[in-house]
């Protein structure tokens, strides 16, 4: 299976109607690169979930402001980076909810940030101030997470 | 947007919701607006179809946590029923079968409602 490695960079407005671009922008990047349908479509929603935190947390769904999504993979590893100038969040910083009490209490927050943490398999945040945030979502390419078969 | 669509239909003391299309941050409105028209009309009698649902975020999942608690102080409920393995790994990553009950048919979930409202 011939693996693409080539690096691919998206620059989106910060609106919620763009996410769908940025959907398929990564699932074609994450099929190329030989992972299977359920594993292309975890880090697609991984990425929806770190791009809708910018929109909403950094920049408070001010719509004119920009994201950028940089794609680089390298051997096995499938990294795909989100990069805002808005507030600083740290996604890492937040802590996990015990989800059973969490839902039973009926509470909707920080449900992406479970997910995003659950669906890749390492998730990094940077950030100096005054200058752009990052956060880094890495998968590996495994002989269970590649579309190869036998 | 066409990315997303709710179809509501009444019957006999519950309403089915059809939702098709993807489900995101964008299209979480229109899920919320739905079920404030139904907390509105006082209908607590929710199915949730996704049949047609091909993709879902915590936005939208989040939907279903905003509303479910007014239901079921009204002695109502959301039953979700037919989804794909897909949506269905979303929600079970996130531990929702403990909170909601999830049926493989439509018809399940009308059937468990009238159950449930005989004496």
């Amino acid at each position: 299976m011939s693996r693409v490695q080539k690096r691919l960079t998206k620059t989106i407005e910060s609106r919620t109607n763009n996410l769908l671009k940025v959907r398929e922008f990564v699932l074609e990047a994450a099929r190329a690169f030989g992972f299977s349908e359920e594993e292309a479509s975890k880090i697609v929603l991984a990425v929806d979930e770190a791009c809708t935190n910018v929109i909403k947390h950094a920049y408070h769904y001010a719509p004119d402001k920009t994201i950028q999504i940089v794609i680089e993979p390298n051997k096995d590893r499938f990294q795909v980076t989100v990069i805002d100038d808005g507030k600083a969040f740290n996604p890492s910083a937040v802590k996990l909810p015990d989800l059973r009490q969490h839902l039973t209490h009926y509470r909707r927050g920080g449900l992406g940030i479970y997910l995003m943490k659950s669906l890749v398999d390492k998730v990094e945040y940077k950030y100096s101030p005054g200058k752009k945030n990052e956060v880094r979502l890495i998968k590996y390419l495994s002989p269970t997470t590649s579309n190869a078969r036998g | 947007m066409a990315d997303f669509k709710v179809h509501q239909r009444d019957g006999e003391g519950v309403s089915v919701i059809d939702l098709k299309g993807y489900l995101d941050a964008h299209t979480a409105p229109d899920l919320e607006n739905a079920f404030q028209r139904l907390l509105n009309d006082r209908k607590y009698n929710i199915v949730v179809n996704c049949k047609d649902l091909s993709y879902i975020s915590s936005a939208g999942l989040g939907v279903f946590m905003a509303f479910v608690e007014d239901v079921r102080k009204n002695k109502g409920d959301i039953k979700l029923t037919n989804m794909s393995a897909k949506v269905y790994n979303v929600f079970d990553l996130l531990g929702f079968p403990i909170l909601y009950e999830i049926y493989k048919d439509e018809q399940e979930a009308i059937s468990r409602f009238r159950e449930q409202k005989k004496p």
